[in-house]
């Protein structure tokens, strides 16, 4: 890609499908790195802040997309610009109505609370994906986990780690601690002295697995809940809840389907959650179906506690009604 | 309660954390387990609330092995085994 860049000064838009940005002064550009899930290696970091103190102002900015952006760069370096980040492995990120770089947080592989290899899905998603057009901006977001630090009902579409748990009931020792670290009313001491799930109820975070001492709370499916549609902006838009438990080997596949559907059903200029709410959520609730079976969520899923208790208060209540599909 | 436990398991130290905040409880647990040798035990008395939604999974992280886990009331005593690592 970076090879790719050799850059005439074009037309705004233009320069914004490479990832630099006009600046409000004249001659000057902001220049977008790629770091799919916020990540980079040291000597990628190193070199943007030799690019930034050699040819921009010594400042670099962190996108609210976890890119770094190196302003003040004159037009007219721009090719030595890129073709030094490239020395080092570091691409340029892209702008416009295309699939963007995606965000993730530090997942699986070292935060404690991660559930899914997030940094892994945005990597692959970001190379498979990146810089296809779309009717506008497409942003996803892999979180590791319910706690969703990097905001997936505000993306395009967002795949959240998941976990639903099991119990082994010959290593539980009845202490009651999986009941006490459960925010959710979930989990309840049994007549047996064994903890009772209540899945309408279990938000799927995994507290009880990592808190149980004796291996008898573990898990039983993991894998990513979908929310498409969501965006912030001046005219924000939460995502819908879609599908659940999406296991990792599907997820490419859904962002492909729903790029897919995108396109055929998008306006130029016009957002995913607004497509669903001018052409209607079953439309592509139907399309993903094919794709993920029961894993899609219907309104009965919609209406258990967990789903309005993960929503902001109330805006659960606001979704679409789901249909059969 | 505690006098059987510790009878029957080993106890060789203990705290008392009721009362101690989030992460203080955590670091103090650490810190004491650092000073044990292999293969002993700690008894720690957490309140609950965030104390018991957290100390047990942090030990458990640490490589420490949880033996018994007993409710007192609304509180909690936590055995620890020291691990080596």
């Amino acid at each position: 890609m970076a090879s790719d860049n050799k850059t005439t000064p074009r037309s705004a838009d233009d320069l914004k499908a490479g990832g630099f940005i006009p600046q409000r002064q004249a001659g000057k550009i902001t220049i977008r790195c790629k770091a799919p899930g916020g990540r980079l290696t040291s000597d990628r970091l190193q070199r943007i802040s030799e690019v930034a103190r050699k040819y921009g102002q010594g400042i670099v900015h962190l996108s609210v997309r976890m890119s770094p952006e190196i302003p003040y760069i004159d037009l007219a370096d721009l090719d030595a610009v890129v073709r030094e980040l490239g020395e080092v492995g570091q691409e340029i990120a892209s702008c416009g109505k295309r699939f963007r770089v995606s965000t993730a947080c530090a997942g699986c592989e070292y935060n404690p609370n991660g559930l899914t290899d997030t940094q892994e899905l945005s990597r692959l998603a970001t190379e498979r994906f990146f810089g296809q057009d779309t009717p506008h901006k497409f942003k996803t977001c892999f979180a590791g986990c319910v706690r969703d630090c990097v905001r997936c009902r505000m993306a395009d579409l967002g795949f959240q780690g998941m976990v639903r748990p099991a119990l082994a009931k010959e290593n539980c020792t009845h202490c009651g601690l999986c009941i006490k670290v459960c925010q959710d009313e979930a989990l309840t001491m049994g007549a047996d002295e064994l903890p009772v799930r209540d899945l309408s109820r279990c938000i799927s975070c995994g507290d009880c697995i990592k808190a149980c001492p004796f291996e008898a709370m573990v898990a039983e499916t993991t894998g990513h809940g979908v929310f498409a549609g969501g965006k912030h902006g001046k005219h924000p838009h939460t995502a819908y809840p879609v599908a659940e438990f999406v296991p990792d080997e599907q997820v490419l596949s859904v962002v492909e389907a729903t790029m897919s559907w995108y396109r055929e059903h998008g306006k130029r200029g016009e957002r995913l959650g607004d497509v669903f709410d001018r052409v209607g959520l079953d439309s592509y609730r139907k399309a993903l179906k094919q794709l993920v079976g029961e894993r899609l969520l219907a309104a009965a899923d919609i209406q258990q506690p967990k789903w309005w208790r993960i929503f902001y208060r109330g805006l659960a209540e606001t979704f679409p009604a789901y249909g059969e599909v | 309660m505690t006098d059987q436990t510790e009878e029957s398991i080993g106890v060789a130290e203990r705290i008392d954390l009721r009362g101690t905040p989030c992460p203080m409880n955590w670091v103090k647990t650490k810190l004491r387990l650092e000073q044990m040798e292999t293969g002993q035990i700690l008894e720690v008395l957490l309140d609950d609330g965030d104390a018991i939604r957290n100390v047990p999974r942090s030990v458990k992280t640490e490589g420490h092995k949880i033996l018994k886990v007993t409710p007192i009331g609304s509180d909690f005593s936590l055995l620890i085994e020291k691990s080596e690592r």
